[in-house]
């Protein structure tokens, strides 16, 4: 389990300042957008790969501090990898917020994450730019 | 004025969870003990269908549905119990007068004025009819403060064909009470018809359809002490007797015939296909019942209080804005500055208080108050001040921190 101040940390750093909040009009890259229909979170990921790596993703919208925390964390965990890497730690991702053993150090950050699934209400909050993120994988893996 | 200890007292849900502050009550208010057992007692001793049975319970349970069509006629002042439908709910009205009045009245060019700041339920059943109509859909223009214009709103009429108005009594996110009165005088005066959403007043305001003059009457049971699933659309009787039902159906016709004509029983049973919500009914006789008990003049004059006093506490600190001054109707809206109103209500959440944050089904608000996402407090007659300072002692201490923590 991670410390609780290193995970408030993480969590108002990726808020504050996320590294991966930026549109993108380039035409190489694909973009998925994905939105609430209960909060106001609004999420547009765009994303670039190329022979079956991620070279590139970033993200716009308004979303909450999970929102947006979650989304830039999973931006740096699968820039630069394979799309099954990417998938398979989307899936560790999942898990951990569906309150089943996961593996922790494929998460890296994202561990601030681990105790979400105790507010229902908002584990949708910390899914929905997640999701986005891999229905692009999902679509440069068809 | 009524003793709020003693109101208190009959409602479970605040027995039930003495500490939980639940101003959440614009999306459904709580129920009374009286209502809880109308609706059981149906299911344990009056269990039956109406104008079915030929038998004594069926009998007396189809009297006291019938009867309660006169206890809300009496509460909003409706000429006659025949103008009341019931439905499933004030979304279920506003279709059923979007759809039906666009079939019999709207033509192509027409305009149906409405409103953008308003809740989904009052727009979209309009711009289906417009589809249908070849009708066009026109706004209401609306000042930053929020309140309605009524000389923006006359304006609308000048060189345009306006066939009706639709527009909520009180607005669902800002709590404001528009002048029906007044707006339902300046489209008569125009030839147009008037359709009020009353969901968020007929729980808060003294309702009398006659008074203000208009043509039809939205509203929810759920959202007035009553079981959830039951809703009335109040219409002038003789524009009811012109409109078809949205539903066909066993118990609203008198008879059909193989040539696929079919005799319709009359206003308001032709509306009304269907076993209906029966215990809903009696349950919403029962809410009626209860708030008439407590004068609608004390429930409007509290709900002013309550807003009133919440707001005044919250203009005392310097990390809210609060977008709804001199709200009357229970509600209030505002922001923790810098705050995501969702991390805020995360946090309120957490030390036991209930409110609602979003768009409030007010999709194109922003446009007007300038934000897409607020939090909104909204209280009824069993709310406290109490409840108001232990709440403002919260907002107080928020921070963007503490509002991560509550996750952590």
């Amino acid at each position: 389990m991670m410390d609780k101040e290193i995970k408030r940390e993480i969590m108002l750093d990726h808020y504050n300042h996320p590294n991966n909040k930026q549109t993108v009009n380039d035409e190489r890259y694909k973009s998925v957008h994905n939105a609430s229909d209960s909060c106001i979170d609004d999420i547009t990921v765009f994303m670039l790969a190329e022979d079956g790596k991620i070279k590139d993703v970033k993200f716009d919208g308004i979303g909450c501090t999970i929102c947006t925390a979650s989304t830039d964390i999973m931006c740096d965990l699968v820039t630069g990898k394979d799309l099954s890497e990417a998938k398979a730690i989307i899936n560790e991702y999942y898990k951990m917020v569906d309150e089943k053993p996961f593996d922790e150090d494929a998460l890296e950050e994202a561990n601030a994450f681990d105790t979400l699934y105790q507010q229902a209400n908002r584990i949708k909050c910390g899914t929905i730019g997640i999701r986005a993120i891999e229905d692009l994988i999902n679509e440069y893996d068809k | 004025m009524f003793d709020v200890e003693k109101i208190r007292k009959d409602f479970p849900m605040i027995m039930n969870h003495p500490d939980l502050i639940y101003f959440d009550s614009a999306a459904t208010s709580f129920k009374p003990r009286s209502v809880i057992d109308t609706v059981i007692d149906y299911y344990e001793h009056n269990n039956c269908n109406i104008h079915r049975g030929d038998y004594d319970i069926s009998f007396a349970v189809s009297k006291r549905y019938d009867d309660t069509r006169k206890t809300i006629a009496r509460f909003i002042n409706a000429k006659r119990p025949e103008e009341i439908v019931y439905t499933y709910g004030a979304t279920s009205s506003l279709n059923i007068v979007a759809i039906n009045f666009a079939k019999k009245f709207l033509n192509k060019g027409d305009v149906i004025l409405t409103s953008e700041v308003e809740h989904a339920s009052d727009v979209l059943p309009w711009f289906k009819a417009a589809e249908q109509s070849g009708a066009i859909i026109k706004y209401v223009p609306f000042p930053k403060s929020g309140r309605f214009d009524l000389e923006a709103y006359e304006k609308c009429f000048e060189n345009e064909n306006v066939k009706i108005v639709a527009l909520p009594h009180v607005s669902n996110v800002l709590g404001f009470i528009y002048p029906m009165k007044q707006i339902a005088a300046i489209a008569h005066k125009h030839g147009a018809y008037i359709a009020v959403d009353g969901a968020q007043a007929v729980p808060h305001i003294k309702m009398d359809v006659q008074d203000l003059d208009i043509d039809f009457l939205s509203f929810s049971s759920h959202k007035m002490l009553g079981p959830a699933g039951i809703g009335v659309l109040y219409g002038r009787y003789e524009l009811l007797e012109q409109m078809d039902p949205v539903f066909y159906g066993g118990g609203s016709n008198a008879r059909f015939y193989p040539d696929c004509s079919i005799i319709l029983k009359n206003t308001p049973e032709k509306f009304e296909a269907g076993t209906p919500d029966i215990e809903g009914v009696l349950g919403l006789g029962k809410a009626i019942e209860y708030l008439e008990e407590l004068g609608m003049d004390n429930v409007e004059e509290y709900g002013k209080q309550l807003a009133g006093y919440f707001i005044s506490k919250l203009e005392k600190l310097d990390n809210v804005t609060v977008y709804n001054h001199g709200a009357e109707a229970g509600i209030v809206t505002f922001n923790v500055n810098g705050i995501f109103a969702q991390d805020a209500a995360g946090y309120f959440n957490k030390q036991g208080i209930a409110v609602r944050t979003g768009n409030h089904c007010a999709k194109m608000l922003d446009q007007i108050i300038g934000v897409n996402e607020t939090i909104r407090a909204s209280m009824y007659i069993y709310n406290t001040k109490d409840e108001i300072d232990r709440f403002v002692d919260v907002i107080k201490e928020t921070t963007l921190e503490k509002c991560v923590d509550s996750i952590l």
